[in-house]
């Protein structure tokens, strides 16, 4: 995985020039410039955030309705999410319009660069200006270096980017803030002007910038944050229409952080905790719907006593320990499991079809998840399922046997990979469900017992014997 | 099952009916029943109770703790079951493990008793055929509990065989909560002893009732009790000698027939032909000095059935006793010449070790370290006796009393299999085992025996009115005592008596079912893999650090990584951490084991090399250092050296005494203080402070200050230490660089 990020870095870099030549004489289109950009780059924990302010003018003479937005081909791999929202009105009465975002291609883009389409809800107009906020989050953006680490030292990370925003449009001015998670930087790119103030970095303000230009810089800097990624994570939601909702939570859990090399004490771990093991976590919080009941965490071999759940009306937080710290490299992993009350979260919809409003994503606080399946196992007798999700998802169907099943139960299987904490939004399963199918299991096992009572009664009665 | 139960007790003896006629008078104001559907419904409903009791008294640790595996043993037999279940029984009876005593292997089909996996990967095929969506772990969990409420519904059976109806339900009752079979029943406890005392028994009322009826049905029965049983647990040597031994016994006394005949003679061709068929028991019967007492028994079941042949045909008795004394010397001349030919030739292979550490309890200790280094291998102690037997240790005197007082067949076969196994649960602690069906029985004959007696005398009509008190004994003796006032009718204060003695007996029952109760709750339900301790505020804390050790080794070592520990170990860790082990919980081979006792008693570079040409990468320790836990690997140390020694003699026990004394503080031995297993349980413990007002590197599980303090590692370093220090993981550095 590093071998893979350092030479795609290498690759980068030496592609750069080329790429900024090749720039200049591509054209997406000249019919718009950005007045003004603003970028702010959260590095403080391992989800890189990115807050990207544009001014846009159409310059040209024709209404333009989509505003394209340009990343190098190495950020748009770590990309988990693009949003974007025009601003409406003015100082107090600001408010944002969300608007939709989709990957588009566009032609001859220069060595490989990916684009964004962002709609506008009313075209804008020859001459008019809008602002447009985005927000982009990046996982594993941040590389450790040195790859390894011992027990007593803290974790140092690489972030790469341009100083100058890659953009198809000229831009006429525009600043980079970069956040650290300390005043510990270890060193910088200095594309001039270039300032530090405490945790935060300035690259600009740079004026003129042709399309395309990019100026390659490299932040190393102290973030001993946990970097929790969750390899594989697999929610299943099982519906049962006697009032309980099951979910069942399978994670693979690994510190993605610089990789611990060498001893493991505990007697340091123990003594010297502000000192020893500064980049390991021992625990995680996980957001849990409110209502929860009867929770557990355990994993293959068994119960794993450390957590904590903390339930009020609103909210439920369950505080878990894996069994032991996790040090760079290490893995871990486990389940977690809950009831929630079925009518907080099963509702009907006005064309009679039933409806899971359930939210997506990881419930573990600042993790990122690789990979995320959600399981909604529907009700057996339960009829054409769709799900609605707010973002591109892979679907398909299973059938999953649980007790006393004939038929099986439907299984709608959701599949998103580079899931962040922003995913967490709700969707929704609709199904058709008979309830006269709830009594099947009651009634067969009534039927089970009663055969059994009047083949033993018959048996009672019958004479088998050969002698009189 | 309850319900074919009671099936077959409606035309049952007619004892049935007359010790259910007395009961059933209670009932009959409400119930129009007839008496003997009364007794019938009463009879099934008490087993079903403690059908259930027996269930459910067995799952106090899955309250306390969880569903889960316990000890060492049944985690192998927990990873062999999975195996079973998902790869299917032919890859099973042909695995290759890999995985232990590396770089051996072993070869799973061919080296275990299959039986455990084979039900329990049946109940979980038979439940999830049915749709119940159940875990293969919760059946493991709940095997033993299961087998054990069968093994009450056995005991019913058995007792009513040899002595009535009541006795049965007695029995049952005595064996749902005994501790001695509790201590090997709970739920999680998924070991062979689980299933084997049902097949024991099983097995052993087939017999008795094969011999009662002489009905060849009967005795295949058993054959194949048999084959579950040896299909289970090596145990089964107890039966194919405690049969044979009763058969001679009743050929000795005179009590020869047919039936005997039969019964003796069918059960055990066909159950030694079936047994061949398990790989690990193999061409035993025929070639095994254990199995020849059955082998000779029943040819002289032959002689004895020709002897009868040629007695009915030749009439003058002068003629018969020569024969007799030429046919009875030729076969035992014929037999001694076989057996001494064949153990001669190697054809018949001596006793192993076990075997002879059972009739000598001294030979282990002498000849066979790591047999005697088991700690449920040592002799039982009496107090052990009494916490697993309580008021059965009394009452099995008395059962006995009576079952020679009415002796029969059946009888004769339990008065035998509890004297012998008395003796085997005196030499080994673990056989108590096996000996608690037998003392549950004959435990309920006196109990049922004697309430009956004084039931009867209590529900007597005449009311005399003397003075005369003295029929109040100690109520230890209350069966004499009962057996006395029924046999006396003119006996003053009789039926005050007889109530007075009634009152006592359950008042020892009571007593009985409490004690049960405790003993189950407080001393068999650990898990011990979880510990479990009470804090400073009364709290309970959780030791958990075996399976974050053992988890730690899964997730973050490589899955080719050979974990050395002791022994005890090997099991989980191939279980729960899912490496390789060089020595587990199987013990098959000595010279292996001592291997791992020299590297761990030798000095850090030897031992280095030792590891280096094991292959060893991670060597695993535990240490009660900090919790004071005090089966760890200190305490276990000198068997590591006196079985390491046994083999390589440059380890010496004395290396590591100071005058006979087992130290680790300032005053040990030298070559103590600088062996692995000292270096890797006290690395780094020197700078911890373990408890308020002592010394750093004060050793809470020993009670002292360590005595060496500096420890320097030179070819290990330390890779995981678990939050109680209980387990330590250290990793073997490759070598050095040459240039």
């Amino acid at each position: 995985m590093e071998a893979q990020l350092s030479v795609r870095a290498i690759l980068l870099l030496s592609l750069l020039p080329l790429l900024s030549l090749l720039a200049r004489s591509s054209s997406v289109s000249h019919d718009i410039q950005i007045v003004n950009a603003e970028r702010r780059i959260d590095l403080t924990s391992h989800i890189v955030k990115v807050f990207l302010t544009l001014k846009v003018e159409n310059i040209g003479s024709s209404p333009v309705s989509d505003i394209y937005l340009a990343f190098p081909p190495t950020q748009v791999d770590h990309l988990a999410l693009v949003k974007a929202a025009a601003t409406v009105g003015k100082r107090k009465k600001k408010s944002y319009l969300p608007l939709g975002v989709n990957p588009t291609e566009l032609p001859d883009a220069p060595n490989g660069t990916k684009y964004f389409s962002v709609s506008l809800v009313n075209p804008l107009s020859a001459g008019e200006t809008l602002t447009i906020e985005v927000l982009y989050i990046l996982t594993h953006s941040l590389e450790p270096f040195p790859v390894e680490i011992s027990q007593s030292e803290s974790q140092l990370v690489y972030y790469h980017d341009s100083a100058i925003i890659l953009s198809p449009y000229d831009i006429k001015k525009q600043t980079t803030f970069l956040k650290t998670p300390s005043t510990k930087l270890e060193s910088f790119t200095k594309v001039e002007p270039t300032n530090r103030a405490g945790t935060e970095l300035k690259y600009g303000p740079y004026e003129n910038q042709s399309p395309h230009s990019f100026s390659p810089v490299i932040v190393h800097f102290e973030n001993n944050n946990p970097f929790a990624v969750v390899e594989e994570l697999v929610r299943e939601v099982e519906i049962s229409h006697w009032g309980n909702l099951q979910i069942t939570e399978h994670y693979k859990l690994m510190h993605a952080g610089a990789r611990h090399k060498g001893v493991f004490s505990r007697v340091e771990y123990q003594s010297k905790p502000s000192f020893s093991g500064v980049s390991s976590f021992k625990n995680l919080l996980a957001r849990l719907p409110p209502g929860v009941h009867s929770a557990y965490y355990r994993d293959e071999i068994g119960n794993i006593s450390s957590s904590h759940l903390r339930t009020d009306p609103w909210k439920s937080e369950l505080e878990i320990e894996p069994r032991y710290p996790l040090f760079g490299g290490w893995k871990s992993t486990f389940i977690i499991g809950y009831g929630l009350p079925l009518q907080d979260f099963l509702f009907e919809s006005p064309d009679g079809r039933r409806y899971l409003n359930f939210s997506f994503g990881c419930p573990l606080v600042e993790t990122v998840a690789d990979k995320l399946t959600i399981k909604v196992v529907l009700p057996e007798g339960s009829k054409d399922p769709s799900a609605v999700v707010p973002f591109p998802v892979e679907q398909h169907l299973e059938t999953k046997y649980s007790y006393l099943d004939i038929v099986g139960r439907t299984v709608v299987v959701l599949e998103k990979r580079n899931v962040v904490p922003e995913h967490n939004s709700p969707f929704q399963v609709y199904y058709t469900f008979n309830q006269v199918f709830m009594l099947a299991e009651p009634l067969m096992l009534a039927s089970v017992f009663f055969f059994l009572f009047v083949t033993y009664v018959a048996y009672l009665h019958i004479d088998l014997s050969i002698r009189k | 099952m309850v319900g074919a139960g009671a099936k077959k007790t409606t035309n049952g003896s007619p004892e049935v009916v007359k010790s259910g006629s007395g009961s059933s008078t209670m009932l009959k104001l409400k119930l129009k029943l007839k008496t003997k559907q009364q007794e019938l419904l009463l009879r099934v409903s008490i087993l079903c109770l403690v059908y259930v009791l027996a269930f459910i008294t067995r799952l106090f640790s899955v309250l306390r703790y969880e569903s889960m595996i316990h000890e060492f043993d049944p985690y192998f037999n927990y990873r062999t079951t999975l195996y079973l279940t998902e790869k299917g029984f032919y890859e099973f009876w042909n695995w290759f493990d890999s995985d232990s005593w590396y770089p051996l292997g072993r070869i799973i089909g061919g080296t275990l008793y299959p039986g455990l996996m084979v039900t329990a990967a049946i109940i979980y095929w038979l439940l999830r055929l049915l749709s119940f969506a159940v875990h293969i772990r919760e059946v493991c969990v709940l095997t033993a509990p299961f087998f054990a409420s069968n093994t009450t519904i056995v005991a019913y059976f058995f007792g009513k065989e040899i002595w009535d109806s009541g006795a049965g339900l007695v029995a049952a009752a005595l064996i749902a909560i005994c501790p001695g079979y509790i201590s090997r029943s709970v739920a999680g406890s998924y070991d062979n002893e689980g299933v084997a005392i049902f097949a024991l028994l099983f097995t052993f009322y087939l017999f008795v009732k094969a011999v009662n009826t002489g009905s060849l049905a009967w005795a295949l029965a058993s054959a194949f009790g048999y084959f579950y049983m040896v299909s289970a647990w090596g145990g089964y040597v107890f039966i194919i000698n405690l049969i044979p031994l009763y058969v001679l016994v009743l050929l000795v006394t005179g009590r020869y027939s047919m039936r005997l005949y039969v019964a003796y003679n069918s059960m055990y061709v066909v159950g030694m032909l079936l047994a061949m068929q398990i790989r690990f028991v193999g061409f035993q019967h025929v070639q095994s000095g254990e199995h020849m007492a059955a082998m000779g028994v029943f040819f002289l079941m032959q002689v004895f059935y020709l002897l009868d042949w040629v007695k009915y045909l030749l009439s003058d008795t002068k003629l018969f006793q020569a024969f007799l004394r030429i046919t009875v010397t030729t076969a035992l001349a014929v037999g001694a010449i076989a057996l001494g030919l064949g153990t001669a030739s190697g054809y018949i292979s001596p006793w192993t070790g076990r075997f002879y550490s059972l009739l000598d309890p001294t030979y282990a200790k002498d000849h066979i370290p790591i047999i005697a280094s088991v700690s449920e291998h040592q002799p039982t102690a009496w107090s052990s006796f009494m916490f697993d037997f309580h008021i059965l240790l009394f009452l099995f005197p008395a059962g006995l009393y009576f079952c020679f007082k009415r002796l029969s067949d059946a009888t004769i076969f339990i008065v035998m299999y509890g004297l012998t196994s008395m003796y085997f649960a005196g030499v080994m602690v673990r056989l108590i085992l096996v000996a608690t069906p037998a003392v549950c029985l004959i435990s309920a004959i006196a109990v049922s025996a004697t309430i009956k007696n004084l039931t009867l005398v209590a529900r007597a009509k005449n009311n005399n009115k003397v003075a005369h008190s003295g029929s109040l004994k100690g109520s230890t003796s209350s069966s004499k005592a009962s057996s006395k006032a029924s046999l006396d009718q003119s006996q003053p204060f009789q039926r005050n008596g007889a109530i007075a003695l009634l009152l006592g007996a359950f008042y020892l029952l009571s007593k009985y079912a409490t004690h049960c109760t405790w003993v189950t709750s407080e001393a068999y339900s650990s898990p011990s893999i979880v510990l479990a301790a009470r804090g400073a505020h009364g709290n309970r804390v959780i030791f958990d650090d075996y399976r974050e050790a053992y988890f730690w080794l899964r997730q973050n070592t490589p899955p080719d990584a050979k974990v050395m520990s002791w022994w005890d170990y090997g099991y989980q860790i191939t279980a729960m951490g899912n490496r390789t082990v060089i020595v587990d919980n199987n013990t098959w081979n000595n010279t292996h084991i001592a291997t791992v006792g020299r590297a761990m008693s030798s000095y850090e570079d030897e031992a280095y090399e030792i590891m280096r040409s094991l292959d060893v990468d991670y060597v695993l320790v535990v240490f009660g250092g900090v919790t004071g836990y005090s089966s760890d690997d200190i305490n276990k140390f000198l068997w590591m050296v006196r079985i390491g020694g046994g083999v390589f003699p440059i380890i010496k026990e004395p290396d590591y005494l100071v005058n006979g004394e087992y130290r680790v503080d300032k005053g040990a031995a030298p070559k103590m203080l600088n062996c692995l297993m000292y270096k890797l349980s006290y690395y780094r413990f020197g700078e911890l402070t373990t408890e308020y007002g002592k010394p750093p590197g004060y050793d809470r599980a020993r009670g002292v200050e360590i005595g060496n303090k500096d420890i320097k590692l030179e070819y290990l370093e330390e890779a995981f230490t678990t939050s109680n220090w209980i387990v330590r993981i250290y990793k073997v550095k490759p070598p050095n660089n040459r240039w």
